[in-house]
Order: C-alpha cells, then sequence, then structure tokens
C-alpha cells in the first residue's frame, strides 16, 4: 500500500473553552474520494478549514495535518500560503461568496495563477480550458463574465474550476451541493466523478448528505460532537454500520426508508456541552446501547477487517 | 466564520441576551460619552440652581479678566461671568440641538416608513422631495429664511429640522425596503395584519435602530451648526447666552483675553466627543450581529 | 364542492423591476408569466406536494394562494368561497396559515416566543382571556417547554423555530397550512420530528397541508399526492406512490433518478439531467422541457403539450407520456 497522501493525525483544535475537535485521525490516497459526515456541531466546518490550514483565529491546535509526508500545520504561515492552490484547495457551500463580485471570472482565474511563471495569455488559455473541462459551455464567454451573471450550478462549477486551476494534491470541497437543486446537485456529483479519474490527488468532501457520500465516496468518516466515532468504505458504512450513531444516522434518512414511513425515526437528545472535558462516550446520553463503561471510560477503536472500525464500547458485542 | 458557528450550536444558549445597556456599560468608549451626555444633560437641567452668576449681569469694572475665586472662568468683555454664560449656554445647545435632532428624526422616521412601505409611486415622489430638499445649501437657506422671519431659537429650529428630515427619512426608507419584503413582514401579511400594526409593532423597532445612533452623533453636528449660525449673529440673539456668540465673543476679545475662547471652544468640543463616542457605542450595543456573537 | 382549496386555469404575471420614471409614470411594465394554466385541488386534511427546482414558481404559487401576488387570470376558491372580495380572503386569512421556509427569519425578531405564537389571535379579534396561558398551550401542542415563552426568535434552536412556526400556525386551528421547505435547515436526526408532527396533525385534526420543497425523500414519505412544477406550468399531478413508482413525465423521471442514493450498491453510472432550468425570459417553445429532455421528438419543440389524464386522477403535460424511460425505484425493486 503506499503511504497516504493526506494523514490527519490526533488532530485538536478548540475555540477558548469550546473543543470543537478532538483527536481527529484520518487519511486519503491519491485518486481516491473520501467522504467526513456528520450533523451541524459535529466539527466537520472546523476540520474542512483545519485542512486548508485555516484554522479560525484564536484557535488552538494540536496535531498533524501531512499532506504528502509535510507537517502543514508545522510550516510557517508564509509557506503555507504557496501551498493552498498548490497543494490543496477547496471548494465552498456557496460558490458566490467565494469569487469577488467586482471583478470577471477569467481575472480572477489568471490572478490564482500569480505564482505561475507563464505568460498571462497561456494563464488565460488555462483559465479558459479549465472551465470548459468543468463544463461551462462556451468558456471563453464565461472568462468575461462576472460571478452573479452565472446560475447556481454554473457557479460551483466555476469555483471548482478554480480550485482545481493549480493541481492541487487534496481538494476539499465542504457542502458543495447543499445549495444546489437536485438536477444540479447530481450534475455536480457526476462531475467529481469524472475529475476523481483525472485529477492525481484525492478528494474529500465534507456533507451532512448521506446521498451525496453514497454517489460519490470510496471511505466515510463518521463525525460527531467533534470526534471521528466511525470509519470505513461506504459499503461497510451504510450496509453494516457498527457504531450506534452511524445506525442511527442512516435509519433517519427519509431516503433510506423505502416507500412511505408510518412514522419518520429521530435521535433523541441533543449534542453534549462540548466546552470542557468529556467523560466517557460523547453519544452515550443520546444512545440506546449505552452501558455503564460508556458514562466513565473514553470508547475504545474497535477493528472489524482492514478498513474498518468504530469507536464504541459496545461495537464488538 | 462557519466553524464557530458550527460549534456554536452544541453550547445551550442558557441565558437571555443581556440589554444593550449593559453592553454599553462594558464599552469604554461607550461608557466615557454616555457620562458626558449625562453631565452635560444635568448641568442644562439645574443652569439656575448650579450656575454662580446671573449670566446677564453686567460688571463693566471687571471684564475680560482671568480665572479667579469670583469668577472661575474669567469674564467677557462686558463682565459677564463666564461659567455661568457656559452653563446656560448648555441648556441653550441641548435644548435646541435635541429638540431639533429630536424632531427632525421623529419626522424623518415616519415619511420613511411610509416612502418605504407606501406604493412605488408615493415612494418616487417623496424620493424626488427628500433629494430637492437636501440639495439646499444649508447657510444660503437659513440666510434666506432668517431674511424673511428674523433671526431667533425658533427659526433657528425651523432650519435645522427642515435641513435634516431628508437624511433620516432616507435611511428610514432604506431600512424599511430591505425589511418590506422579510419573511417576517410577509408572514403578518398573511396572517392578515393591519398595514398600521405592521409599520408600528414590526416594522418600527426593527428599523428605528440606525436611526438613534445617526441621531446621537448628528446632536454635535447640530450644536456646532447652532455655534456657527449664534456666530454670524443669525440664531441666539445677544444677550442670550450660547456657545456660539460666546466664542464669537472671544473672538473679538482675543487678543486682550485668550481665556474665553478657549472657555467656550471647550464644552463644545466635549459634548462633541461625548455624543460621537455615545453614538458608536449605540451602534455597537444595537448591533445584532454583534449581539448574536456575544451570546 | 369538497375541495379544501381549489386553483382553477390560475396565472400570475410579474412586472420586470423598471426604474424609478416608470414608477411615477402611468406606463405599463412589462410583464412576466411566472405561473400559467394551473388547476390544482387540495382535499381537506390531504398533504399534498408541490415539487420544483428554484425558477419552477413555487413560491410564486404559494404566495398567490395567500393573497400576496394577485392572479392575472383564474379562479382561487377556498371552502367553496370564491376569493374575490375582503370578506372571502378574510376567511382564508382565518383558515390557513404559513410555515416559511427560514423560521427565525420569519418570526419578527424583536418580540418573544410567547407573544409571536398568540399573535395570529390578536390579529384574528380572537378574544383571549389569558395570554400567556393560551401561549403556553400552544407550545405544549408542538412539544416545546413553556420556559420558551420568553426566549427571543434568534435564541432558539433551528428545531424549536420550527416548532414555533408550528405552533403559531396552529393558533387558529385551521384547515390549511402552506408549509414551504418545512424542513430546510434541519439535520437528519430531527427532521422526523417536524414530519411526523405535521403527519399527527393531518391525521387527528384533518388539517390539510400544501408543502412546498425540493427534497424528494421527504414528499416521498409526507405526501399523498404531489405535484411537478417546471417553468411555471404543473406538467404532472397524482397520487404521490404511483408518480414515484411510474412517472409519466420525462422531467419527473429525471428528477427521481437525480435525487442521490445513499445505498453506494445502488449507485448509478449516469445520474446527471442535462441542461439547466431556462431562463423564464426566454421561454422554450413548444414543450417547455424539450431543451432537457432525453426522448424528446420534432413535435416537442413546436407543440405545447396539453394536460391530459393517464389513469384515474392522474394528468400529465407530455406528447410522449406512454414510452418515458422508468427509473430505477428503490421501491419498485425491494418488491421485485
Amino acid at each position: 500500500m503506499t503511504a497516504p497522501l493526506l494523514d490527519v493525525r490526533g488532530l485538536s483544535l478548540s475555540y477558548g473553552p469550546v473543543r470543537a475537535l478532538r483527536g481527529v485521525s484520518i487519511d486519503a490516497r491519491a485518486g481516491e474520494i473520501i467522504g467526513i459526515v456528520g450533523e451541524s456541531g459535529c466539527g466537520k466546518s472546523t476540520l474542512a478549514s483545519a485542512l486548508i490550514g485555516l484554522p479560525a483565529p484564536g484557535a488552538t491546535v494540536a496535531g498533524e495535518v501531512r499532506i504528502a509526508g509535510e507537517d502543514f500545520l508545522a510550516l510557517p504561515e508564509a509557506r503555507r500560503r504557496e501551498w493552498r492552490g498548490a497543494r490543496v484547495a477547496m471548494v465552498f457551500q456557496d460558490p458566490m461568496t467565494s469569487f469577488n463580485p467586482v471583478l470577471t471570472l477569467g481575472d480572477q482565474l489568471v490572478d490564482f495563477q500569480h505564482r505561475s511563471p507563464v505568460p498571462r495569455a497561456e494563464k488565460r488559455a488555462r483559465a479558459a480550458a479549465i472551465l470548459a473541462r468543468v463544463g461551462l459551455p462556451d468558456p471563453d464567454l464565461a472568462l468575461r463574465r462576472h460571478i452573479h451573471e452565472l446560475s447556481g450550478g454554473m457557479r460551483q462549477r466555476a469555483a471548482i474550476a478554480a480550485a482545481l486551476l493549480m493541481r492541487p494534491m487534496l481538494l476539499v470541497a465542504d457542502e458543495p451541493t447543499t445549495a444546489l437543486d437536485v438536477t444540479m446537485e447530481a450534475q455536480i456529483i457526476h462531475l467529481l466523478r469524472e475529475l476523481r479519474a483525472e485529477h492525481q490527488g484525492a478528494i474529500v468532501v465534507i456533507t451532512h448528505h448521506l446521498g451525496v457520500i453514497g454517489e460519490l465516496c470510496d471511505r466515510v468518516y463518521v463525525m460527531y460532537a467533534g470526534e471521528v466515532v466511525e470509519e470505513g468504505t461506504v459499503d461497510e458504512i451504510y450496509h453494516s454500520p457498527r457504531h450506534p450513531y452511524t445506525r442511527a444516522l442512516i435509519d433517519c434518512d427519509p431516503a433510506h426508508i423505502d416507500g412511505p414511513a408510518g412514522r419518520l425515526p429521530t435521535i433523541p437528545g441533543r449534542l453534549p456541552d462540548l466546552t470542557g472535558t468529556l467523560r466517557g462516550c460523547a453519544f452515550q446520553p443520546r444512545c440506546p446501547r449505552a452501558g455503564p463503561r460508556c458514562l466513565a471510560l473514553a470508547p475504545p477503536r474497535v477493528a472489524f477487517g482492514p478498513t474498518q472500525a468504530a469507536f464504541c464500547h459496545e461495537a464488538g458485542r | 466564520m462557519p466553524s464557530a458557528v458550527d460549534t456554536g450550536t452544541a453550547a445551550a444558549p442558557a441565558h437571555r441576551t443581556r440589554g444593550a445597556l449593559a453592553r454599553l456599560a462594558r464599552d469604554g468608549l461607550g461608557l466615557t460619552g454616555a457620562i458626558l451626555v449625562a453631565a452635560f444633560i444635568l448641568v442644562a437641567l439645574l443652569a439656575p440652581w448650579i450656575a454662580p452668576a446671573d449670566p446677564l449681569r453686567l460688571d463693566v469694572a471687571n471684564k475680560l479678566q482671568g480665572i479667579s475665586l469670583a469668577h472661575w472662568a474669567g469674564t467677557d468683555q462686558l463682565g459677564r461671568d463666564t461659567l455661568s454664560r457656559l452653563i446656560w449656554g448648555a441648556r441653550m445647545a441641548l435644548g435646541i440641538s435635541l429638540s431639533a435632532t429630536g424632531l427632525a428624526g421623529a419626522i424623518g422616521l415616519v415619511l420613511g416608513m411610509i416612502a418605504g412601505y407606501g406604493p412605488r409611486w408615493l415612494d418616487g415622489l417623496m424620493v424626488l422631495c427628500f433629494d430637492s430638499v437636501s440639495s439646499l445649501p444649508v447657510i444660503m437657506f437659513a440666510l434666506a429664511v432668517i431674511t424673511v422671519t428674523g433671526p431667533g431659537v425658533a427659526t433657528l429650529i425651523l432650519v435645522i429640522v427642515t435641513v435634516s428630515i431628508p437624511g433620516y427619512a432616507r435611511l428610514i426608507r432604506a431600512q424599511t425596503l430591505t425589511m418590506r419584503n422579510a419573511d417576517f413582514i410577509v408572514a403578518e401579511r398573511t396572517m392578515g395584519a393591519s398595514t398600521a400594526r405592521i409599520l408600528l409593532r414590526h416594522m418600527l423597532p426593527n428599523v428605528v435602530g440606525p436611526l438613534v445612533i445617526v441621531l446621537s452623533m448628528d446632536v454635535p453636528v447640530v450644536i456646532m451648526l447652532e455655534a456657527g449660525l449664534s456666530y454670524l449673529n443669525l440664531g441666539v440673539r445677544p444677550p442670550q447666552p450660547s456657545w456660539g456668540n460666546m466664542l464669537y465673543d472671544g473672538y473679538t476679545s482675543l487678543r486682550q483675553q485668550p481665556l474665553l475662547v478657549i472657555a467656550s471652544g471647550l464644552p463644545l468640543v466635549l459634548a462633541t466627543v461625548g455624543f460621537t463616542f455615545l453614538g458608536e457605542g449605540l451602534r455597537d450595543a444595537l448591533d445584532p450581529r454583534l449581539r448574536v456573537a456575544s451570546r | 364542492m369538497s375541495d379544501l382549496y381549489r386553483i382553477e386555469g390560475l396565472r400570475v404575471d410579474l412586472p420586470l423591476p423598471g426604474d424609478l420614471l416608470s414608477a411615477l409614470l402611468p406606463i405599463r411594465r412589462p410583464r412576466l408569466t411566472i405561473l400559467d394554466q394551473i388547476d390544482l385541488a387540495i382535499a381537506p386534511g390531504e398533504t399534498f406536494g408541490l415539487v420544483g427546482e428554484s425558477g419552477s414558481g413555487k413560491t410564486t404559487l404559494a404566495r398567490t394562494m395567500l393573497g400576496l401576488a394577485a392572479p392575472a387570470a383564474g379562479r382561487l376558491v377556498f371552502r367553496g368561497a370564491d376569493l374575490t372580495g375582503r370578506a372571502a380572503w378574510a376567511g382564508l386569512r382565518r383558515g390557513s396559515a404559513m410555515m416559511f421556509q427560514d423560521p427565525v427569519g420569519s418570526l419578527s425578531p424583536r418580540m418573544r416566543v410567547g407573544a409571536l405564537v398568540t399573535e395570529p389571535l390578536i390579529i384574528a379579534g380572537r378574544p383571549i382571556a389569558d395570554r400567556a396561558a393560551e401561549a403556553q398551550r400552544l407550545l405544549a401542542r408542538v412539544g416545546l417547554p413553556p420556559g420558551l415563552a420568553g426566549r427571543y426568535p434568534h435564541e432558539l434552536s433551528g428545531g424549536q423555530a420550527r416548532r414555533v412556526c408550528v405552533a403559531r400556525a396552529l393558533a387558529l386551528d385551521p384547515a390549511l397550512i402552506i408549509a414551504d421547505e418545512p424542513t430546510a435547515g434541519l439535520d437528519v436526526s430531527i427532521q422526523g420530528e417536524i414530519l411526523n408532527l405535521m403527519a399527527d396533525l393531518g391525521r387527528d385534526q384533518g388539517v390539510g397541508f400544501l408543502v412546498i420543497t425540493h427534497n424528494l425523500a421527504v414528499i416521498r414519505h409526507s405526501a399523498d399526492r404531489i405535484g411537478i412544477l417546471y417553468l411555471g406550468r404543473l406538467v404532472e399531478t397524482g397520487p404521490a406512490a404511483q408518480v414515484f413508482a411510474r412517472p409519466a413525465h420525462p422531467y419527473t423521471a429525471s428528477l427521481i433518478a437525480s435525487e442521490p442514493n445513499p445505498d453506494p450498491r445502488r449507485r448509478r453510472a449516469d445520474l446527471a439531467i442535462r441542461g439547466e432550468i431556462p431562463s423564464l425570459l426566454r421561454r422554450p417553445a413548444g414543450c417547455p422541457f424539450h431543451t432537457r429532455c432525453p426522448i424528446a421528438v420534432a413535435k416537442c419543440r413546436s407543440i405545447d403539450p396539453g394536460p391530459r389524464a393517464v389513469a384515474p386522477g392522474r394528468m400529465v403535460r407530455c406528447h410522449l407520456a406512454e414510452d418515458i424511460p422508468q427509473p430505477r425505484n428503490p421501491a419498485e425493486e425491494h418488491s421485485r
């Protein structure tokens, strides 16, 4: 097995007393699409900003984010800035905010290549080529457009083009389809699938939508309250989830239930308070299988085969 | 900051938001401003009791004196007690500025909400009027009015109110326009709420915040305007004490006694600083985005 | 008629934005047809799901039904009364309620929850002896603790704000609730709470719902009948189970096929539908869907298909309804 391209080890991040991430370890190999799934408050957006080396100001970070063997977080800010775009790039939920509204798309796509020594005309040609690649009809015309002149789906395509411009090793997509309609969502999923075949690096998709994970990802990390609670291939996670939270999350998804259901299941209770130290398992107050050990001890990592593991006292039983 | 929001949902918003006043008190500048403004208002209200002497009593023998036990801030060219005149002048300055901005703000609020919520043709017509009025040069307009009515406090207030209304009305109109299609206003309409109810119960509390801030920051502008017009002998008429005509008196006798200019300029500066700080403090305290963040 | 709300031949035009001069002068501004030829009926206690992508006109339809936009043509009938005069609209206001997509945004930000939930009663002029007690009663009906009455909208969680909106909608015991994206912004684990609550209200109290959404998974589980809106026209209506099992319009089929499936074993090679919704300013001639339709033929580009029944209670606007490719439907697949 090759060494992972992205290797996050024991990443913890806190804002003052709020411990938003606690000991998160994930990895991704070149050519792989991994999914990070969880509900609001699980820390997935915090993880996304840490992956591109932009934790919120004032955050305390511990652990490693290794990209191609080098610890991104240990680098000085100037080096990190060089890495962004060239090694890591991000696609945001709302493409409207990731472009400057007063510049044309072409000017920005050229500007994003300012570190590259090639002449301006060549940069523009590359920008047009990549816009064509992500499926913008008439890319030369699109280069002269402002972002608000594009439709929602086209904006997201342009944002993906901008992220891929410098051929990054790692592409982080934070809720890339959440703001889109169903048919546009399907098109973006389709595009990301195609790009994965050509793209040499790894893609990390962060979403709350199990459908996006199911259609797009190879492996999944399920997050809850700032921790990874389960990891495995999509098939393992969907068809034989071991962690009670993963199980409950899949059960709640209306798309999972065939035909009209009488009542939809829910997960009663709420997220634990993330300030201070958590005792035992974070999911224990909402867990139907919680035992006395779950109250006192942090859950161990229990492996099920080479690819699947769950952090749970009861998972192995 | 998406990540902060992300984790913010985890912590329960257990306690209710503290009041805007409490937030104002925690803000150093805002608190300074509030204290200064309170002090000025107190001085103005208590003028008859705290002024050490009659501000109009002439004592030519003791004209243009420096600081002394009898006259803490000296005397002017007619021997009147400067401190007493400043205290009575505060009453004049605050009386004119607060009533003028208050009146202009109230009228602007009503007109702005009508323009912003009413039919489009009415809005167009009103904006046309606002623009016409605000294109008048203030001093020229004041001179024209004074030529007709003669100088005086009432004329001064009339001029200030007239020229300030368009700005406030435009501010409220803009606020109202952005909010007229907000879901909560549409929700009220679907429930059949009357226009009066929508404007008074729902629109007013949500558009008035920025106006309060602007009004507070405009008070010193009006004080300056009053001083300026009085300095030109177009406002408060002598012998009534006003910071403006006191400045004028000090300016004419600057060679003999510089204290008069300094003494009558200082409260002007302090009042300006006080109201501006208060306005900035209010803006921070009332801004709903900051309120969410401080939760 | 026994329909709770009936729409016949509705057309809605909205003026294109003009400048200040055109507002002052009596010039008729150019208008754009947002909705056309809408026929729809909601039975008492029924949940009707209206599905459409952004730009389809679904929000305009809801607004028109509530009198917030004026119809250019057609009839609106609520409980047998034509919505023409003041009295009829007042009847609709008392008998209906709206739930907005953004629950916090639809609550007046400087009022407390207790005042907000009882406000419909005040507006309707209902005498209430004790407003605080009434607020508690309404909050209890949607399963919220009484302590919430003193909160401001921005202090509520997403799920709580939803419930407050349901409580407010229930204040006048309406016969119809129009719910715009009732689960938008909610986590999967609490979506069910709101949908179950709405189902209970329908079953126990006979409240009829019009649920507007682009989320097919939600509509599949909550709607009795559905209508699919495309570029301002209803292209298909029928019982939800039948439409999902055998869509009669290629757009419906594409929508169902586009829905991402969480099960990786059912991953499809091609789930994308071509193109984007055309702009209303450039409505395609003939069938409005022909620009994206996988099976369009020559006549689709010239002749606008009228509504026709393909089965009892099922309407479709398509020349080729009989030979559209059927999507692989999870429900069907299981029963096989």
